[in-house]
């Protein structure tokens, strides 16, 4: 599971139907299951994660795996080790499945032509995210009967966002309008050629017009090398109020793959606000992931 | 008096416009004769039916990485690589460890290549100290140790003003500015071409007019100062259409070609594979294009491979931590044939001079010629043989080709160096 570009729309359809079977066990009081009894899952994360290697690892043990986290920091990368001998070192010992966290774009792939280990690609750097889009996606169709036809319109750094390329990737192959915007430095212009249905504007008040779904990703001050916006403008111009709200359909709902900045990509009465699905997104989190782990390794 | 004497094959010389069936006898180190039934008693003779016979080829832009980085590659292993390349002569870049910023590292470059390399090797000097862009070389001692041109190579002279007095010093030593046309401020943080492939892959850009800027800056330079100005692997579409408006206007502006720009493009790359990554960065198809455009219309002066070599533990890394570039000089020949001349776009004789008169005349070296008293140096290939290149068989010290596994129609059978056949294929 390298990233939704390369995934067939009935391998998704698949993941999220099965995440759907496993929302109740998250408010069963015995939450433990067996499918996965036995396997034993590495959550590498090479670049500071609390909430998808928390997900992860929660999603494993419910599924009655073992599951070991480590942070690159802490373990041999940080003696000068090569990545490659990082993950034949872990693969020598059997785990069934490596999730892994990458600074790098590509690292996941880079590493699976080398090994024949599964590896779970849990964001790398700027490219893909690809459970973050599946509980996005298992997000919205809790509240809508279908991703074809949605207006969503995914706003902020999109050119830095891993989860902006997977989104985009997921909902154009279900036949969503997707809108694309921010400031242009954060836009590139051959986004709109990415996938079928992509739309690019840099006018906030125009993404949000009849929106289904508003997706805001956070500003990723430590991907950029450089200002290529000034900060001081940047809530003022693509921050979302509860005043841009209203151009957006009744029943819209607002997303944010987290960690979220109040008052920088949203203010605090829109993160509170009865249209925020952002913890439902994180609770959906463990769902997807429980199916995903399954498929890849069970 | 050893002789040996070259039979029946297909002389193609454009020095001198001939392309014909002949034998070449070659005498001393020295071309004796070229010309049809020769014979000579006693001569060694390497039957050439069916292959052609050429001026020796002239790669005028290779990294040898000695001194310094002799675990990627050495003076030795990069001319036996040369040599099964079809190369006679190579030009090596100044920027090993001490940079070649000095006589006394040009002429421990040239003493360790009379002593250990099977092929010429012509050093060119750094622009500036160290390559950092400040403080100008010591060029006319370099030139009389023997190099034949300057360049920052991989680290471009981005203060203009020093590139001006730059030009002006080499044009005082007749030697020409070969400039690595990168604006370093507009690639920053880059790992490949700016464009759709990069915006999907998530890798930062390089974008085309990095190097347009530089192209532009450039040739305005060469014609405020009246110097010879050559582009180094020139990739873009723009570039190539601003050297042949500067060719047109009469200005002393020249360019190389890669292969590897011209054959692969970056929608054609193994994501994430850093034996695509070089820099420039391989661009779109449509640049590719305008390159064998630009070969065809003449704006290109020479091939040149870019051979830069980097041991395997650097290579095999995160794309974005893998340093740029990728041998070629076994490769150049074949994939030239297959783009340019299998495809119907440039004569054989019109490859030939972009291996041999092409350079020679650029860095005007006394090369590149069958004329009668030349220096022996000759390249005998095949342009239908077909053989599949074996990376791991490679004379070069590292790894880092994208074509690997590769089968190509046509290559170098033999390379002989004043005289002596340093390499044939088996």
């Amino acid at each position: 599971m390298l990233g939704i570009e390369e995934l067939e729309r009935a391998e998704i359809e698949a993941i999220l139907e099965r995440a759907k079977h496993f929302q109740p066990v998250q408010h069963e009081p015995q939450k433990k299951l067996d499918t996965l009894r036995g396997k034993m899952i590495v959550n590498l994360f090479f670049e500071a994660s609390t909430r998808t290697r928390t997900s992860f690892e929660i999603a494993a043990k419910r599924l009655g795996a073992d599951a070991i986290s480590i942070a690159a920091s802490g373990s041999s990368v940080s003696k000068g080790e090569s990545l490659v001998d990082t993950l034949n070192t872990l693969a020598a010992m059997r785990p069934n499945a490596i999730v892994m966290r990458h600074s790098a774009s590509g690292a996941p792939h880079f590493l699976a032509r080398y090994l024949a280990m599964p590896i779970i690609n849990a964001g790398d750097g700027t490219h893909e995210h690809p459970t973050q889009a599946l509980l996005d996606a298992r997000t919205i169709l809790d509240r809508r009967p279908s991703l074809e036809g949605l207006r969503v319109a995914i706003i902020g750094d999109i050119a830095h966002s891993r989860v902006a390329r997977s989104n985009v990737y997921l909902l154009s192959k279900f036949g969503a309008q997707i809108v694309l915007c921010g400031p242009a430095s954060l836009l590139p212009r051959e986004l709109a050629q990415i996938a079928p249905g992509v739309t690019l504007t840099n006018d906030i008040r125009e993404a949000i017009l009849g929106a289904d779904v508003i997706m805001m990703l956070r500003v990723q001050l430590e991907r950029q090398h450089e200002a290529a916006f000034p900060s001081s403008e940047y809530f003022q111009f693509y921050g979302l109020t509860l005043e841009h709200l209203a151009l957006a359909k009744p029943d819209a709902i607002v997303m944010h793959p987290g960690p979220i900045n109040r008052g920088r990509e949203l203010s605090s009465e829109v993160a509170d606000s009865q249209s925020s699905v952002i913890l439902n997104q994180v609770e959906n989190g463990v769902a997807v992931r429980m199916a995903v782990l399954e498929r890849v390794i069970g | 008096m050893p002789q040996l004497l070259i039979k029946g094959g297909r002389v193609i010389d454009p020095a001198s416009a001939t392309d014909k069936l002949a034998d070449v006898l070659i005498q001393d180190g020295a071309i004796a004769a070229v010309g049809a039934g020769l014979a000579a008693s006693g001569a060694e003779i390497f039957d050439a039916h069916g292959l052609i016979v050429t001026p020796g080829f002239i790669d005028m832009h290779v990294h040898l990485r000695e001194p310094g980085f002799e675990h990627a590659e050495t003076i030795e292993t990069g001319a036996r690589a040369a040599a099964a390349g079809g190369f006679t002569s190579i030009c090596c870049m100044p920027n090993t460890l001490p940079a070649n910023d000095n006589a006394t590292v040009t002429s421990y470059i040239v003493e360790r290549a009379r002593k250990l390399a099977v092929t010429h090797v012509f050093p060119i000097g750094a622009i500036t100290k160290n390559s950092a862009g400040e403080e100008l070389s010591a060029i006319g001692s370099m030139k009389a140790a023997g190099i034949v041109a300057i360049s920052d190579d991989g680290r471009p002279v981005m203060n203009a003003r020093v590139m001006r007095r730059a030009m002006e010093f080499a044009r005082s030593f007749d030697l020409p500015v070969i400039d690595h046309c990168e604006d370093l401020n507009l690639s920053a943080g880059g790992d490949m071409h700016e464009g759709f492939e990069s915006v999907r892959l998530g890798l930062r850009g390089i974008p085309a007019s990095s190097e347009d800027v530089m192209v532009a800056r450039d040739i305005l330079l060469a014609e405020l100062t009246g110097a010879r100005f050559h582009v180094a692997h020139i990739s873009t579409r723009h570039a190539v259409a601003m050297v042949a408006f500067a060719k047109q206007r009469g200005l002393p502006v020249t360019c190389e070609v890669t292969p590897h720009h011209f054959a692969l493009t970056d929608a054609g790359m193994r994501p994430y594979d850093s034996n695509y990554k070089m820099k420039p960065p391989l661009r779109t198809a449509c640049d590719a294009g305008a390159l064998v455009e630009g070969i065809v219309a003449g704006a290109v002066d020479a091939i040149a491979t870019d051979h830069a070599p980097h041991p395997g533990s650097e290579k095999m890394q995160e794309f974005e931590r893998c340093p740029f570039g990728i041998i070629g000089l076994e490769t150049a020949l074949g994939l030239a044939l297959e783009h340019l001349v299998h495809t119907g776009k440039i004569s054989l004789a019109r490859l030939v001079a972009m291996f041999t008169t092409g350079p020679a005349g650029v860095l005007h070296l006394d090369r590149g010629t069958l004329a009668v008293g030349a220096p022996a140096d000759v390249t005998i290939f095949s342009a239908d043989l077909e053989w599949t290149y074996d990376v791991n068989q490679s004379f070069s010290k590292s790894r880092n080709s994208p074509f690997d596994g590769h089968t190509f129609r046509g290559g170098p059978v033999a390379t002989i160096v004043d005289g002596a056949v340093v390499w044939r294929r088996d």
